[in-house]
């Protein structure tokens, strides 16, 4: 029964892995790639400082995003799992904050345009109010809008396992804490966060993931203007440099999974299904 | 009822406008894209028109939109029900230990957290190196696959982890085969689920983008399309394109939340207990 989807699996996700690993240590001329083995491809990786500060920019933008993720994604949920009473509307509230990851992310990117520009929403009403004189250049195509279109893209990878979590924690032992004496920031802080965090960790690994394998957000919204490591994959595939953006991309492999691999020593994932 | 505290006014708040801001833009450029002809890409609105929806589908430089929404609703269709066929397939399989159980798992985790590109990369270095061609239809489909599968198999995990066995022991205990049990017990109990998987599979196939970028060929899918027009088009037709496939997102996501609550309905209805299992 489990055979279509190993084959699945192998064949596009297993066996392209391989292969770049072998095209990494590849030789590229300017019009083809040729076999070889040969570790230029990461000696040129790990010589260029380019390359850091790549990599810290990735780091940072996950961190960030995570931050703000976690923050709103869990403040949402909390409201919707203990504040909201009838089970009809967690229902409906919950949809509502799920129906934007089955439509297009590019185009929620695109609709920041008129909020973000140098003539859109946020400047002309700074502006209409005088906090400030002239419009801001730093809304669109910066970190700014980066890290903006992340939260704004995400937090409903937070909120959904979150959510998810805080449903399966019994009424009772609140009712319980309460009763001794316990009081609504000592709930909140003793008991409902201990027992959410597998969700929190699941959501966490959605979000970094996503964060630090993304291209295309960094790109579109920062004008080019930044970059970070699935950028730099990018440019290399434009280029057709193949085996140096292959290198590029079993290195943002193994940091993604070591990533995960330590979060996943905090969490079983099949029991919190 | 209690009263309300006041945490919950707070709350409220905060949520109405995480809403905001989770809506607000797609909303903005709703608006925008009935600009009048000579409107720009952010307000102020010159007057309102459909000129930029009539510019859609009038034949133009900007590319093939309609050839790309048709290609990715076919797509969409092929890896929505590869999803839910193989999800299921999975799902059962994964009740039981089998051999090599946990590595496919572990391969499913790994497909849901591995970079997009990195599929994208990889695929198409295979298919090109081997003298293949890449086609939405063939490396497109298979790449895409990779992302809607570890989702319909985690839903399936979550279903089947709250499915009461007993059904099953009941119907095997009265004679019926393995293939009726599945056919008239199981599939019945774990159906309206199966809508979810096709939602997540449908949805996520027709926006996807990273790994149908390297993997689709000449004939762009619809996300390849519009991502090509960010960069030579400033005019709201973008816009229009926008609220376009978004009001059809909408649709579709609207039309599966009615056919899982209708199926909900319906099995209540029938006066079965079988529901009962999956709650």
């Amino acid at each position: 029964m489990a055979l279509p989807i190993m084959a699945v699996l192998m064949f596009f996700l297993v066996l392209p892995i391989l292969m770049i690993v072998a095209v990494s240590f590849w030789q590229a001329t300017e019009f083809s790639i040729i076999p070889a083995f040969d570790l230029e491809n990461y000696e040129f990786l790990f010589g260029s400082g380019v390359t850091y500060r790549v990599f810290f920019n990735t780091f940072k933008y996950a961190f960030v995003t995570w931050a703000f993720t976690l923050g709103i994604g869990f403040t949402v949920a909390y409201f919707l799992a203990f504040h909201v009473r009838s089970l009809t509307w967690q229902i409906v509230l919950f949809l509502l904050c799920t129906i934007p990851f089955w439509t297009s992310n590019i185009i929620r990117m695109i609709s920041w345009i008129p909020f973000l520009g140098r003539n859109g929403i946020a400047n002309s009403t700074l502006l209409s109010w005088g906090v400030i004189d002239e419009p801001l250049d730093w809304l669109l195509f910066s970190d700014f809008a980066v890290i903006l279109a992340f939260v704004h893209l995400y937090t409903l990878f937070m909120v959904v396992p979150i959510f998810n979590t805080m449903m399966r924690i019994d009424k009772s032992l609140i009712e319980a804490a309460r009763d001794a004496g316990a009081s609504g920031a000592q709930i909140l802080w003793n008991v409902i966060i201990p027992l959410t965090k597998p969700g929190i960790m699941i959501g966490t690994i959605f979000v970094v993931t996503l964060v630090m394998g993304d291209f295309i957000t960094v790109r579109f919204m920062s004008g080019s203007q930044s970059a970070n490591v699935g950028r730099l994959i990018s440019n290399d595939i434009a280029l057709l440099a193949y085996p140096s953006a292959s290198a590029t991309a079993v290195v943002l492999l193994l940091t993604v999974l070591l990533v995960i691999g330590i979060m996943l020593r905090f969490v079983d994932i099949r029991k919190e299904l | 009822m209690e009263p309300r505290p006041r945490s919950f006014y707070v709350l409220s708040t905060f949520f109405a406008l995480f809403l905001l801001f989770l809506y607000g833009p797609t909303i903005t450029i709703a608006i925008l894209s009935f600009q009048g002809p000579g409107g720009g890409l952010t307000f102020p609105m010159r007057g309102t028109s459909l000129h930029w929806f009539r510019d859609l589908f009038e034949q133009q430089a900007v590319g093939d939109i309609w050839g790309s929404f048709r290609r990715s609703f076919a797509l969409g269709l092929m890896v929505m029900v590869t999803t839910v066929v193989l999800s299921v397939m999975g799902g059962l399989a994964f009740r039981k230990k089998f051999y090599g159980s946990s590595i496919l798992f572990y391969l499913i985790i790994t497909s849901l957290v591995i970079p997009s590109i990195l599929i994208s990369l990889g695929v198409g270095l295979i298919f090109s190196q081997s003298g293949l061609e890449v086609h939405w239809s063939t490396s497109g489909f298979g790449s895409q696959l990779t992302w809607t599968l570890p989702f319909g198999l985690l839903i399936m995990f979550a279903v089947f982890n709250r499915f009461d066995k007993s059904y099953e022991e009941a119907a095997r205990d009265l004679g019926a085969t393995s293939w009726q049990t599945l056919r008239h017990v199981v599939l019945p109990i774990i159906g309206p689920s199966l809508i979810g998987v096709a939602l997540f599979g449908f949805t996520l196939s027709y926006d996807e983008f990273a790994r149908t970028l390297l993997t689709s060929g000449s004939y762009n899918t619809l996300p390849l399309e519009i991502f090509g027009m960010t960069t030579n088009v400033t005019t709201p037709v973008l816009y229009a394109l926008g609220t376009l496939t978004t009001v059809f997102s909408l649709l579709m996501i609207g039309l599966f939340l009615c056919l899982a609550l209708w199926s909900t309905r319906r099995k209540a209805r029938a006066g079965s207990d079988a529901g009962k299992g999956i709650m």
